[in-house]
């Protein structure tokens, strides 16, 4: 069985080698680290649920980066955000709480038809 | 019309928590509703989503961690090739400017929207079983 062993090494190479483009995406966009983070956590070897939780804990160290180098560049400051997260808490507890219990397929279709409306809003803005 | 502004502000922050704490991409949300109703600079809506997100992603971890989603074995080192690709990435946006940004972000949500959508159940089926 050395052979499967081998491609799953490959498979980890792979998802070490795409970090550095989640990483890319999260500062150059502010989001989104974490929908590529997914498949190729999925890729090396994570079941869809760990592969959503595995991505958190994979996003918050490059958020808090990110964020810090944001703050360095005077694009953003903290007054600007804080507003919006008493209502972040409350939905992170929904969300994480709901991950284990929701759907697969149901959790990724209607998440996809949400973003593709939205990408169609923001071009033509 | 305060109120009205509050209440949106509420639901898409709620939203994005949710949909954030289940690792799909919360930022998204918060972005969208940043720059398309409340007007704001699309870097500044980067800023905000980022700094956003951080006490999200903690509670979801605590959540997830206790019941043992997370994989850390495979996080640890992606975490040190991401901050990596953070330090060229907001250098990047710097370069680029609001304007192109915002096309960037689109075309990027429609991609990954379309790949979600079409993804093959085959896959998903072959990518569980290499999992066990």
């Amino acid at each position: 069985m050395t052979g499967v062993k081998i491609i799953n090494t490959q498979k980890k190479r792979f998802a070490y080698l795409g970090s550095v483009l989640v990483g890319f995406i999260n500062g150059l966009l502010g989001a989104g680290g974490g929908m590529l983070a997914v498949p190729l956590l999925e890729k090396a070897g994570a079941q869809q649920k760990q592969a959503h939780a595995t991505s958190i804990a994979l996003i918050l160290p490059l958020c808090i980066f990110s964020a810090t180098l944001y703050l360095i560049n005077g694009k953003v400051t903290l007054s600007d955000a804080v507003g919006y997260l008493p209502a972040g808490a409350v939905g992170a507890v929904i969300g994480a709480l709901l991950l284990s219990r929701i759907k697969d397929s149901w959790l990724r279709k209607i998440f996809a038809l949400f973003i593709i409306w939205s990408g169609v809003r923001m071009w033509f803005r | 019309m305060v109120q009205i502004a509050g209440v949106y502000m509420w639901l898409a922050g709620i939203l994005s928590g949710i949909i954030g704490a289940m690792g799909i991409g919360g930022g998204g949300v918060l972005i969208i509703y940043l720059t398309l109703m409340a007007g704001v600079d699309q870097m500044t809506a980067q800023g905000i989503n980022l700094l956003f997100f951080i006490p999200c992603a903690v509670i979801a971890l605590v959540i997830h961690s206790r019941k043992k989603l997370i994989v850390w074995r495979l996080a640890f080192p992606m975490i040190l090739g991401g901050l990596v690709g953070v330090a060229v990435g907001a250098y990047s946006a710097q370069l680029i400017g609001p304007n192109m940004l915002g096309k960037i972000f689109s075309a990027f949500l429609i991609f990954i929207g379309l790949r979600q959508l079409f993804a093959r159940k085959k896959d998903r089926e072959s990518i569980k079983k290499s999992s066990r």
